[in-house]
């Protein structure tokens, strides 16, 4: 906790240096940063509505990183799924509630399947699940892309967009005046299932023993390949709602054209949650204010919301250093054994 | 009607084939030598991005397409560098690393490009300079192997001759030799006195020098101007062709030529009207199919060397 809080300290500081550097007005500049996203409720329905596909990824995330697998595979399969769930809304003719339910739990269960795939392989012939992941992602890119742009989209439109949804498939918006959906819900039932799932089964003891040691777990007569792609298939189907959620919640059409990104951004998250589902929420929360601050920065001055990416940099490379305090405690007990002899 | 052949067997396919594979050479090189040193280097991607931006703002301001690339190997370096004190000195995880670096390169140097240009998308408003390319006197008059070899840009050439390098570098040096133990096993490289830290320090460094000449390539060569994104996956492509390569010098080059040739034949057969989108995932979906043969096969020898020293006990 004092880590990451100390962390979060330098991440913002390094933020101030840059703005300070780059803007010609640094100080009306950090304010902006600091505290436009909480300054109108459009803006706080923002960061909630940014918040909502990064608790998915990063609660993915934080189930792989949990049972030790480095699997960076949430990237596709929120962009597939996206795929899947945006036909289904598009051509689908279904009811009020049931079009847009049916919509992401197909997007999860597609998402399940292609995320098992790395898990089989990994648990089976350990080939590993890094590689494979990143693999998946560039080829369901691919082919949702080609799927897109050969059959969901729109020639009357300018850009590459799909077809409109149709207006049931929609999810609800829960605030008006925001774009909050019901996302949201659905979200925090994921998290409360998941620190269950983890917490309070057997199934959860053995993935939280697997991802302390492989090896151990299975001596001690857990089933650890059973185990693996267990959570790929827990990991793909919340990855796959997010991403279902995610258009259909944001958007009328689909339109990503490049993968979304929420994949590291879920990795990113999970570090910052330690991979404990409930701190999932705070990660998200933390990661989408300062995303909306950055924004609003970029229109409101003259400082560019790229910006962030450095500071995003900056945290994961800090937070996930585990010598990073020790090794200046390390230092100054060196020193001062220095001084005494 | 054209068909496929027609595309192919023609010396311009070949020479963009040469021209295509260039990039993803240099980061597959670059990612040998860390990953035979222990450690993996997936920023690949990030440094690229980095280094092809380095290269254009240098050679802007230099007016010298040399100092600039000059400039674009540095920077690589000085990003493996920062990527080699976090994990080696703070041990943050070489994966976890690796997506920051990434993270910062794809934001990080649209942040300074507008800075610099006042321009997110490219820098076309910078006067950057390209690298030549050269006419080899004999080969060129070759009839069908001079339209193929001769006349690339310099940097295509450097990159053949970086395979030669890192091959003797790894197979006949004691750097190399030390590289390659540190990989095999750290704790016996360090008994016998090979400091590890060290090692992987260079061969990171390494391996970002490669990686920055790839970048460099991109944006003073295979383009004339720097884009965001431009990389645009080459270092994925790049460790999948080391994967794939099975950690030897010639395997890596002769999977980026693979993938230089994908890359090429999905840029040939949109004259054929075969989607894009779905030929740009032969490359990885190859890679898929090579890693998993692989990984049954060590998987079997594994399993038949535990049969036999089970049954080695009973026989005596």
């Amino acid at each position: 906790m004092f880590r990451t809080s100390a962390v979060i300290l330098i991440a913002l500081i390094v933020a101030f240096l840059i703005i300070s550097l780059v803007s010609s007005q640094p100080w009306h500049t950090i304010q902006i940063f600091m505290f436009e996203p909480v300054s109108s409720k459009a803006h706080i329905g923002n960061v909630i509505e940014m918040a909502i596909p990064l608790m998915f990824s990063g609660l993915a995330l934080s189930l792989l990183f949990k049972a030790n697998l480095f699997n960076l595979g949430a990237e596709g399969i929120f962009y597939f799924s996206g795929v899947v769930a945006a036909s289904i809304a598009i051509h689908a003719q279904l009811g009020n509630w049931l079009h847009p339910a049916v919509a992401v739990l197909a997007g999860g269960l597609v998402g399940a399947l292609l995320s098992a795939i790395p898990g089989i392989l990994k648990a089976k012939w350990n080939a590993s699940e890094l590689v494979t992941s990143l693999m998946f992602n560039s080829i369901l890119f691919g082919v949702g892309l080609y799927l897109l742009n050969y059959k969901l989209r729109d020639a009357k439109a300018f850009a590459t967009v799909s077809y409109k949804f149709q207006p049931t498939a929609i999810l609800d918006k829960l605030v008006p005046g925001t774009r909050i959906h019901t996302g949201l819900i659905v979200v925090l039932v994921c998290i409360v299932a998941v620190h269950f799932f983890l917490y309070k089964t057997k199934w959860g003891y053995e993935l939280r023993m697997t991802g302390i040691n492989r090896n151990f777990a299975e001596y001690s007569g857990i089933k650890t390949a059973k185990v693996i792609i267990l959570v790929h298939l827990i990991a793909g189907f919340i990855a796959g709602m997010g991403g279902s959620i995610e258009v259909l919640g944001m958007y009328n059409r689909f339109q990503w054209t490049a993968l979304p990104g929420y994949g590291f951004d879920g990795a990113l998250v999970a570090m910052l949650a330690k991979n404990k589902p409930f701190a999932v929420i705070g990660g998200a929360f933390f990661l989408a204010y300062i995303r909306i601050g950055a924004d609003q920065m970029a229109r409101m001055s003259d400082v560019p919301s790229e910006m962030i990416a450095i500071i995003q940099a900056v945290i994961i490379l800090l937070i996930s250093a585990e010598q990073f305090l020790k090794f200046f405690k390390n230092r100054m007990l060196l020193r001062e054994a220095a001084k005494d002899a | 009607m054209h068909s496929l052949l027609d595309v192919i067997l023609t010396t311009d396919f070949a020479f963009s084939v040469l021209r295509v594979m260039t990039p993803i050479l240099f980061a597959a090189l670059g990612a040998l030598i860390s990953n035979r040193a222990g450690i993996i280097n997936i920023g690949l991607e990030g440094i690229m991005l980095v280094s092809a931006l380095t290269g254009v703002v240098v050679s802007a301001y230099t007016h010298s397409a040399w100092v600039g690339l000059l400039a674009a190997a540095m920077g690589g370096t000085l990003i493996a560098g920062i990527l080699a004190f976090f994990t080696l000195q703070f041990k943050t995880h070489i994966i976890l690393g690796g997506i920051a670096i990434n993270l910062f390169a794809s934001g990080g140097t649209v942040f300074i490009l507008y800075l610099l240009s006042g321009d997110k998308g490219s820098s076309t408003s910078l006067p950057s300079k390209v690298l030549p390319s050269i006419d080899i006197p004999l080969i060129k008059d070759i009839p069908v192997l001079g339209p193929i070899l001769s006349g690339h840009h310099v940097l295509t050439y450097a990159a053949i001759l970086a395979v030669f390098v890192v091959y003797y570098l790894l197979n006949k040096t004691p750097l190399g030799l030390r590289i390659r133990s540190v990989g095999e096993n750290p704790h016996a490289a360090q008994s016998v006195g090979v400091s590890v830290m060290k090692t992987q320090y260079i061969a990171l460094l390494l391996s970002g020098f490669f990686a920055g000449l790839g970048g460099a390539y991109m944006s003073m060569g295979y383009l004339s101007m720097f884009s965001r994104d431009m990389t645009a996956g080459r270092g994925w492509i790049a460790l999948a062709a080391e994967a794939m390569g099975r950690g030897t010098t010639l395997g890596t080059s002769l999977t980026s030529l693979l993938f230089g040739a994908a890359d090429a034949l999905s840029n040939a057969l949109q004259v054929l009207k075969i989607p894009a989108e779905l030929i740009g995932t032969v490359p990885y979906i190859a890679t898929l199919v090579g890693l998993v043969v692989y990984a049954i096969n060590e998987t079997r020898r594994k399993n038949n060397k535990k049969l036999k020293s089970k049954s080695q006990p009973s026989a005596k």
